[in-house]
């Protein structure tokens, strides 16, 4: 069983080396995006700092539905899943393998660039580390609801929009939280309670967002 | 040891069969024939328990299907009509990844035996630039590590293959049988082999 997963995880992220190209371009957009706001907003140092949170939590949830439409497209286009549903392994287990090497290969690098795209906001260094750490815990949580999405889109036309449709009001407690613990923290008043939370979240979709997956898949594939 | 009872099968609202039975014990064939669009490859997901029939039931040793799942799973080998390979990926890669996710303990020099069969051996390019036929034969190494599953379900095995795929195809097909291994399986070709069982679905 451990095996499976092991190899699920080596799979797609030897996938993404050799197609270094779909990682790049989710990472530009959330870079790009985040770097939109403060040349159309302007220059105003408190009103920066001030949407920071929120600008960087959003841009990170679009550039986690950028790639999230393939995640299972991929493997359906080419029968490779079908061989994961008559694997051996459990297929909660496979898909739980698959959306995490989904978080390391779209999610991780936000987290690490995050306090880059900072830098615009001026945002105080002092905050870079809430930052880092509501994005660690934020991001997984966005994998495994949006496989949930994507699983369900499956062999539909016009998937992408119908998954953003689907997806994106289930990230608005992720959102919330996430943008919130940043506020929190720079107004002085502590992040301790979001950032709880949001790994509460991370453990709750952890439990549960594997079978809703699975289950998903059987349906979406038959 | 697989049984089918009353299957039926739907699809866009049109029956493609009804209440069709077979069974299949081990060292035998059969072979699906039938029109494009007949059901071929609906009737192989049923059997395989990809799909589920609109009616009728499949069971293995006597027990459904839908009750062993994986335990199934690791019995069967089936192999769609899409070759079922990462474009991405050598046929090495592709092969060692297909073998560990069902379950085979494969060795390296087994894996590298197996390829050299299909005449992939030395390939080291990504199996989006070999050909139709070459993907083929990538997908279809996976049957020599796969002596000790004992039923293979195969779609359209023999298409896209040259005249030494299919012998070599052939000889694979007949080892398992020998060895009371179970194979289904559809084709439009006459595969010369003399199949136990035919289903026709028109």
């Amino acid at each position: 069983m451990l095996a499976a997963a092991r190899c699920v995880v080596y799979r797609d992220l030897l996938l993404a080396v050799r197609r270094p190209g779909d990682v790049a371009t989710a990472l530009l957009f959330f870079v790009i995006v985040a770097s939109l706001f403060p040349l159309g907003i302007g220059a105003e140092p408190n009103l920066l700092r001030a949407v920071a949170p929120g600008v960087i939590w959003v841009s990170a949830l679009l550039s986690c539905m950028l790639s999230l439409g393939r995640l299972f497209a991929a493997d359906h286009d080419d029968g490779t899943l079908e061989q994961m549903l008559l694997g051996a392994a459990p297929l909660g287990v496979v898909v739980a393998a698959k959306a995490f090497a989904h978080w390391l290969v779209s999610g991780l690098p936000l987290v690490a660039i995050a306090p880059l795209v900072a830098l615009q906001y001026d945002l105080p260094p002092a905050l870079y580390g809430v930052l880092a750490l509501s994005l660690l815990l934020g991001t997984p949580v966005l994998s495994l609801i949006g496989a949930i999405g994507a699983a369900l889109i499956l062999g539909t036309r016009g998937g992408g929009v119908l998954l953003a449709l689907l997806v994106l009001p289930l990230y608005v407690p992720v959102l919330i939280m996430g943008a919130g613990s940043i506020e929190m923290a720079e107004a002085g008043l502590g992040a301790g309670g979001q950032v709880l939370l949001l790994g509460a979240m991370l453990l709750v979709a952890a439990a549960f967002a594997p079978w809703a997956i699975a289950a998903a898949l059987r349906i979406s594939s038959e | 040891m697989l049984e089918a009872a009353g299957l039926e099968c739907e699809r866009g609202g049109r029956t493609l069969f009804r209440s069709l039975s077979l069974s299949l014990q081990p060292g035998e064939s059969l072979r699906i024939s039938g029109a494009n669009g007949s059901g071929k490859t609906s009737l192989l997901r049923i059997l395989c328990g990809l799909a589920a029939p609109s009616a009728g039931e499949v069971r293995w040793h006597g027990s459904p299907i839908r009750e062993l799942k994986e335990e199934y799973a690791k019995q069967l080998v089936y192999l769609g009509h899409s070759s079922a390979v990462k474009g991405d990926l050598t046929a090495a890669e592709n092969l060692s990844i297909t073998c560990t996710l069902a379950g085979l303990q494969v060795r390296k020099t087994a894996l590298h035996a197996a390829l050299e069969r299909f005449g992939l051996g030395a390939s080291a390019v990504p199996v989006r630039k070999l050909s139709q036929g070459q993907r083929r034969r990538a997908a279809l190494a996976r049957l020599c590590l796969s002596a000790a599953v004992p039923l293979w379900l195969l779609d359209e095995p023999f298409s896209a293959l040259d005249a030494t795929g299919i012998e070599l195809l052939r000889a694979l097909l007949l080892e398992h049988l020998a060895r009371r291994g179970a194979v289904a399986f559809t084709t439009h070709q006459d595969p010369g082999i003399a199949a136990t069982h035919v289903v026709d679905l028109g």
